[in-house]
């Protein structure tokens, strides 16, 4: 199956999740947290919209545009998201955050300043255990700033 | 509690933390000549941030930078063994360990550089690792490394810095796990992927008690032990399709209680008392609280990888206690500990005993099969909430009696509950799900109760830190277990704190008082009243919708007040809450609060949301549809004071403010619909 991986043109194995293929393709930033597109741990660009890759056939994104967080930014050249995170070490044990930061890198696209609601309104679908939603919340709004 | 389940080195001079029963500093420290410090702490990194909390201590005591300090992770063999990493005690145990270790160190350092250049050491300062003179260099932790000047017992006499000397511990510092964490560089168990690895899915019993009857023939690879199933396949997708394609037929489950309020009630068990102090009294008032059963409900999924090597075997495992589970591991797979090497790696956040245990039996059964493959053992969301361990279900009753003026003078109460503490390593029977499974596994032991002296499970927080005269505590410890319990964050304390701070309320109803007014006629203790008067000063109490509660963590431990607002509409919305909280002296004070907040928050998620639920044969809340937890959206906000003692001993932030969190919001509740909740959580229907 074809499609652009954080930039690159790939074929990956058919027959799976797209996430299960990604992770077998060796990436860590998406990561199974229920397989039942209820938890948000998953999610990854596809063509620019965030979308849980649990049960995603690979298939799917024939032809299209797959961004992951190892897309978004490394430690050399961070995503804005990954410095805000970092400054207001918005996280615990971070096993949510990839996914956190996929959807609001997809909200910060769409256009001009969200307010907090709309943050809030597109992290729903992510859960946190660690319950750090409040400096996640900060840490997208400073991204945003 | 650890170290009292693990023993002390009772001859010998008293030592801080785990250092006291683990003596060598070469066990906690090691120089290289390359410039850095390798330090070796027992305790593990959960998402707390406790490696970076022990690296400040590190850094602070050795006079070395910061990015000096390289942590091991802990390994059964190599690692000193700190037990568990639970019950918000990683600062006393092992950062007070690792503090006087390296102030030991500096001292030995000094001193042989002292000899050798014939400087006093008073004339001498260390700044990031090098050992300056008045005239100059005299040498470095770095130059002497690998000379053995580690090799000995630390010293009951060293000396750490006294507090106001600190530059580091006491600053926030940043986490040090958290840059590759977010940028994907593969620091969870999750993502460690070893060559060959073939990944592993269970196939569970459908319900308590069912036994494997037969199973067709399959093409899968199958790895079967008793009643212990599980496939293994090159792929994770392979393996979750095998694993879909299994047909085994089970015995039906031996049941579980219908109606857990009424099996609390009737279910034996045995009876103790916590405390007790001058007389009873007839009640003014009886009120009784009931909690479900809940379950910790990680994010991630359990994981751990596995290898045999001949008669030993190597387990990957983000366990909160590398050799408590290897003492189960050893048992279960009938080896000698020494044979087993447990490695911790890093996973989600566990919140308590969870499945991070278990899987590592899974993981082993499994790589047992193909002796010289790695192989990987995932949960699915499924066995993550109804196959891991429960917080048990508790029923507590409260009777209290009042003078003429509405004081209390006489407090009684009794808790009916499952042990709260199942974990690994501590019985003779193995504890891990799978244990009584295998061929010649022995039931799974009813869980137990950690003593009051170390905190307790189910009475954990049922003595009150008001200044009752006359005061009885009771405990029955169920010894039935239809479903498996064991610690989460809080332990009995999330019922007790609520159950007393509700009664407080509404005696200082009747007596005509303000609640904190009314806490503050009963509470001697300096500490108490000032988290108290603090966190109502914050809130601005009295306000609509407000709830106060106050407590401090097992009695032990940090003391923490919280003030809830809540709101209610067709159900209850917390709005705002107010943490105060005094754990002494606090390391690392961004992290103490990350900690304080997410407590208090996993508080309003328990007290608005959580419930375990099971039928009368198996648990049925077992996907996040029928287990909802707080999201975003009904996330309040969070204002948060540390009440900073420098001079005094630190006391761990990780579960103060969760129990007063849940018993505030219940007095919010009451504030805002006249109603005063008797069952967690407190939905319409409980309401």
């Amino acid at each position: 199956m074809s499609f652009s991986l954080n930039g690159a043109e790939v074929s990956l194995p058919g027959g799976t999740s797209l996430l299960l293929a990604l992770r077998e393709y060796g990436l860590n930033g998406p990561k199974l947290g229920c397989g039942e597109e209820a938890c948000g741990a998953c999610h990854v660009l596809v063509d620019g919209v965030s979308l849980p890759s649990c049960a995603l056939p690979v298939e799917a994104v024939a032809g299209k545009s797959v961004t992951t967080l190892e897309g978004l930014g490394s430690a050399e050249h961070p995503h804005p998201l990954q410095t805000a995170f970092l400054e207001e070490q918005a996280g615990q044990c971070a096993y949510c955050l990839s996914g956190i930061m996929i959807s609001a890198a997809a909200l910060l696209a769409r256009g001009p300043r969200p307010s907090e609601a709309a943050v809030r309104e597109a992290l729903q679908p992510h859960l946190c255990r660690c319950h750090s939603h409040n400096r996640i919340l900060r840490a997208v709004m400073r991204a945003i700033a | 509690m650890n170290l009292a389940f693990h023993g002390t080195a009772d001859d010998k001079p008293r030592l801080p933390g785990s250092l006291h029963v683990n003596r060598m500093l070469s066990q906690w420290l090691e120089f290289s000549a390359e410039g850095f410090v390798t330090a070796r702490p027992g305790k593990v990194e959960l998402g707390q941030g406790i490696l970076t909390a022990l690296s400040q201590i590190v850094a602070e005591e050795l006079d070395v930078a910061l990015a000096r300090v390289r942590l091991l992770p802990a390994t059964t063999g190599t690692s000193p063994n700190e037990a568990v990493t639970s019950g918000s005690l990683s600062v006393q145990e092992s950062g007070m360990a690792l503090r006087h270790a390296s102030a030991d160190a500096r001292g030995i350092f000094l001193s042989v550089i002292s000899q050798r250049s014939g400087v006093s050491p008073e004339d001498i300062r260390v700044e990031d690792g090098a050992f300056i003179g008045p005239a100059g260099p005299l040498g470095s932790y770095w130059e002497l490394a690998g000379q053995g000047l580690l090799e000995a017992e630390a010293s009951p006499d060293a000396r750490p810095k006294a507090p106001g000397a600190r530059r580091l511990a006491g600053t926030s510092q940043p986490r040090l796990d958290l840059p590759a964490k977010l940028f994907g560089q593969g620091r969870f168990i999750h993502d460690l992927r070893l060559p060959g690895m073939l990944h592993a899915r269970m196939i569970r019993p459908p319900a308590p008690g069912a036994t494997l009857i037969d199973l067709a023939p399959t093409d899968a690879r199958l790895v079967r032990d008793g009643g212990f199933l599980a496939v293994l396949a090159a792929t994770e997708a392979e393996a979750e399709r095998a694993a879909g394609r299994l047909r085994p037929r089970w015995s039906p489950g031996t049941g579980l209680p219908e109606n857990t309020e009424a099996w609390l009630r009737a279910a034996p068990g045995e009876d103790s008392v916590v405390e007790a102090r001058g007389e009873t009294a007839p009640a003014t008032i009886t009120r009784e609280f009931h909690r479900p059963y809940f379950t910790h409900a990680s994010v991630g999924l359990c994981c751990a990888v596995a290898l045999w090597e001949g008669a030993t075997v190597q387990v990957w495992s983000h366990t909160q206690g590398p050799y408590n589970l290897r003492a189960d591991l050893a048992k279960a797979l009938k080896l000698p500990p020494e044979n087993i090497v447990v490695r911790h790696a890093e996973g989600a956040g566990c919140y308590g005993h969870n499945g991070a245990d278990d899987v590592a039996l899974d993981a082993a059964l499994c790589a047992r099969a193909v002796p010289g493959t790695p192989v990987r053992a995932l949960w699915t969301r499924a066995e993550e909430l109804a196959y891991g361990p429960q917080s048990p279900a508790m029923l507590v009753r409260v009777e209290a009696t009042t003078d003429e003026a509405g004081l209390i003078t006489h407090w009684a109460s009794h808790v009916r509950s499952n042990g709260h503490s199942g974990r690994p390593g501590r019985g003779a029977v193995a504890t891990l799900l799978a244990a009584p499974w295998i061929e010649g596994g022995q039931p799974m032991p009813a869980s137990i109760n950690p003593p009051v002296a170390g905190g307790g499970g189910a009475q954990r927080n049922a003595i009150p830190g008001y200044d009752f005269p006359n005061l009885y505590v009771g405990l029955t410890r169920i010894t039935d277990m239809p479903i498996r319990t064991s610690a989460l964050r809080g332990l009995g304390a999330l019922i007790h704190v609520w159950a007393i701070e509700s009664v407080m309320d509404e005696l200082a109803e009747r007596a005509g008082m303000d609640p904190v007014e009314y806490r503050l006629r009963h509470l001697s203790d300096p500490r108490a009243r000032v988290v108290l008067e603090k966190a109502a000063d914050m809130a601005g109490w009295p306000g609509e919708g407000m709830g106060v509660a106050v407590a401090r963590y097992k009695n032990l431990g940090a003391w923490c007040a919280v003030v809830a607002r809540v709101e209610a509409e067709e159900r209850v919305r917390c709005r705002h809450l107010w943490i105060a909280a005094d754990m002494g002296e606090v390391i690392n004070p961004d992290g103490a609060v990350n900690q304080l907040e997410g407590g208090a928050l996993h508080g309003v998620s328990v007290a608005l949301h959580e419930r375990t639920r099971h039928d009368g044969t198996r648990i049925i809340s077992d996907s996040w549809a029928e287990y909802p937890v707080l999201r975003f959206a009904d996330v309040p906000a969070v204002t948060t004071a540390l009440i900073q003692r420098p001079d005094e001993r630190p006391l761990g932030a990780g579960e103060a403010s969760m129990a007063p969190a849940i018993a505030a919001i219940a007095g919010g509740i009451f504030s805002a619909l006249g109603t005063r909740p008797r069952r967690l959580p407190f939905t319409p229907e409980n309401l």
